[in-house]
């Protein structure tokens, strides 16, 4: 049963996050260990202030662990240089924020195009990957509206789009649904459940128990500590 | 990241903030303008005053006797002797005053230039009516006179040629009416009057030749002409070396042309420091921008921009400010100095090479003003721009 599982797409190892506030120091994250498998969909729960959005950073490689091993997708992250991890969070992790992170001023295909331009890839084909992510999104009629034009499930949409477009091994939601009411919550989340079918893998961060529950796999995070709750294979 | 992809993303955030950036390119302008205009003043006048001075002839000296010590003057008979030195194409004895011209009722001050024929060719007069000084003219002491197109409009001399005119009370025969030559930093070249070398001591009451005018054959042989004469002169002079000198219309030229680069170029480092103030305003801009734009680049960052990715973003859009405000300073400042040059009745020649240069070093001043704020961008760390 063990011999076909495949090199999982996140190994970490005794993660410390240390910060020091005062003089006293506090871990964020205190001795996480995890692995995440291709094709996985997982929910990370906590309430505020238990390390969620520490642990989302470190995943993301927006910041490095204090101590300990993180491998993403075969590359070890704790040692690598600004621009390095610029170039894994360009090429290996999609995010999805909270408040969605657009920029006001592009319109939504400009936006989802953003990865991609920092990637290099040359105009025509990124505006082919851009609008192929869009149309996936259902948005393919609204490429050239401004964000401030489109609601905001249809602004996450363009969100999800960007992080979709450089068709990256990870897709990292932080609170996806956050802003959103509850009717287009679902729609989120049912799209994420589609792209997971499809084969992405997705680390959702939440904490409301509903988008947990249609998670294939829910770890809880308090302060700093992570504990598994329910896996796919309960 | 690619340039063109770079200038489109600085150019929505120029663009997004529009009267700000008005006011910072406004700084740039306004520096840029005035080291055009101040240029091109300087140019102007600096041409106007080579102009008129290579009217006078560049390849010309002027010997000026002082007349002091034993042997106070030259006469005419001493000239050709002091003269006879190689290279020297034609010389001009003078002998110049202020005398009232009468012609009628009318009475005008004119100067009286008594000469040989060569001074016309020396000093570049040409003739508009009538002939020349001959030097038959000298030799039989006939009291004619050419005059000078100022001279013919004040005595309103309806037809020169040929009607006489008094000159301190002795009447001469005009002959020859001279074409315009214009004001130069001497004064007016028209209110002359020209008669035989001969006659000076009928209207100017003395035959002391005061300046000789020395046509050198070319404008390298000057400085050689120059020491022979001055060792012709010293020997005549018996070593009195007061009583003469010879003046050197090129040295003329050098000096005026010297103080009036240096006098531009103290304009233009004023100018400059208005440039620099400039400068100093789109660094504030771009560092509100950088303040305000904090989260932008941590949503970049955390899409995988580099730190040069963001540096060069934002390099770029300081460079569009420094280039705008450079190219609209020189459309200002290329129509400023058409005005001031109209006011001050001296051509302003804009240079284009100075407004090729004013644009490259005012986006130039964008890079180099933009540089700390853009850094300071670049290393903002993604985690705490995105908490913004």
């Amino acid at each position: 049963m063990h011999a076909s599982i495949p090199a999982p797409l996140i190994a970490m190892n005794g993660v410390y996050k240390t910060y020091t506030l005062a003089g006293e120091t506090l871990n964020a994250l205190d001795d996480i260990s995890l692995t995440v498998a291709k094709g996985d969909f997982m929910a990370i729960v906590g309430p505020s202030g238990s390390g969620k959005s520490t642990l989302m950073n470190v995943l993301g490689c927006l910041d490095t662990p204090t101590r300990g091993q993180y491998l993403l997708d075969g590359a070890e992250i704790g040692k690598l240089s600004d621009n390095k991890l610029a170039n894994i969070r360009n090429n290996k992790i999609g995010f999805i924020f909270q408040s969605f992170h657009l920029l006001p001023r592009l319109s939504a295909i400009d936006n989802v195009e953003l990865p991609l331009i920092y990637r290099g890839i040359s105009g025509k084909e990124r505006h082919a990957m851009a609008k192929e992510a869009l149309q996936k999104v259902g948005l393919g009629e609204r490429m050239r509206h401004m964000p401030n034009q489109l609601s905001g499930g249809q602004q996450q949409r363009v969100a999800i789009a960007r992080a979709l477009a450089g068709r990256p091994p990870l897709l990292l939601a932080d609170e996806p649904t956050g802003a959103l009411d509850s009717k287009t919550s679902q729609d989120v989340i049912e799209l994420l459940k589609a792209l997971n079918e499809e084969g992405n893998t997705i680390v959702l961060i939440t904490h409301d128990p509903k988008v947990a529950g249609q998670a294939k796999r829910v770890v809880r995070i308090q302060d700093g500590q992570l504990s598994e709750e329910r896996s796919a294979a309960s | 990241m690619k340039l063109t992809q770079g200038v489109k993303m600085a150019w929505i955030s120029v663009r997004a903030q529009p009267l700000r950036t008005l006011l910072t390119v406004l700084g740039i302008l306004i520096g840029v303008a005035s080291v055009t205009i101040m240029v091109a003043i300087g140019n102007g006048t600096s041409e106007q005053v080579k102009s008129q001075l290579q009217g006078l002839g560049t390849n010309m000296l002027t010997v000026n006797v002082v007349g002091r010590g034993a042997v106070t003057s030259i006469k005419a008979d001493d000239v050709k002797g002091l003269t006879e030195v190689s290279n020297v194409s034609s010389y001009a004895p003078n002998i110049s005053g202020n005398v009232t011209a009468k012609a009628g009722v009318k009475t005008y001050s004119a100067t009286v230039n008594a000469t040989t024929p060569a001074f016309m060719d020396i000093r570049d007069y040409k003739l508009a009516q009538g002939r020349s000084l001959m030097d038959i003219d000298g030799a039989f002491k006939q009291k004619v006179a050419v005059i000078g197109s100022e001279v013919v409009t004040e005595l309103q001399l309806s037809n020169p040629v040929g009607s006489k005119i008094s000159l301190n009370g002795t009447p001469y025969k005009i002959v020859g009416v001279l074409a315009s030559k214009g004001s130069t930093t001497n004064g007016s070249n028209d209110n002359v009057v020209l008669v035989p070398l001969e006659t000076a001591r009928v209207v100017l009451k003395t035959d002391a030749i005061r300046t000789i005018y020395v046509q050198v054959d070319s404008e390298k042989n000057v400085d050689r002409v120059q020491t022979a004469l001055e060792a012709k002169l010293q020997q005549f002079f018996r070593g009195d070396e007061n009583s003469y000198n010879v003046f050197n219309q090129q040295d003329l030229l050098e000096t005026i042309t010297s103080v009036s680069t240096s006098v531009s170029t103290l304009l233009t480092y004023v100018a400059a420091i208005s440039l620099l103030v400039g400068g100093i305003g789109v660094m504030n801009m771009m560092l509100v921008s950088v303040t305000e734009r904090t989260r932008e680049i941590g949503i970049r960052k955390s899409l995988g921009a580099k730190q040069r990715d963001i540096l060069f973003q934002f390099l770029v859009e300081a460079s569009i400010i420094g280039g705008l405000g450079g190219i609209a300073g020189v459309a200002v400042g290329a129509g400023g100095s058409k005005f001031v040059g109209k006011l001050m009745q001296s051509p302003a020649s804009p240079s284009w090479e100075i407004m090729t240069i004013a644009v490259v070093f005012s986006m130039g001043v964008g890079v180099l003003f933009g540089f700390l704020p853009a850094r300071r961008a670049s290393r903002l760390h993604p985690v705490e721009a995105l908490r913004q």
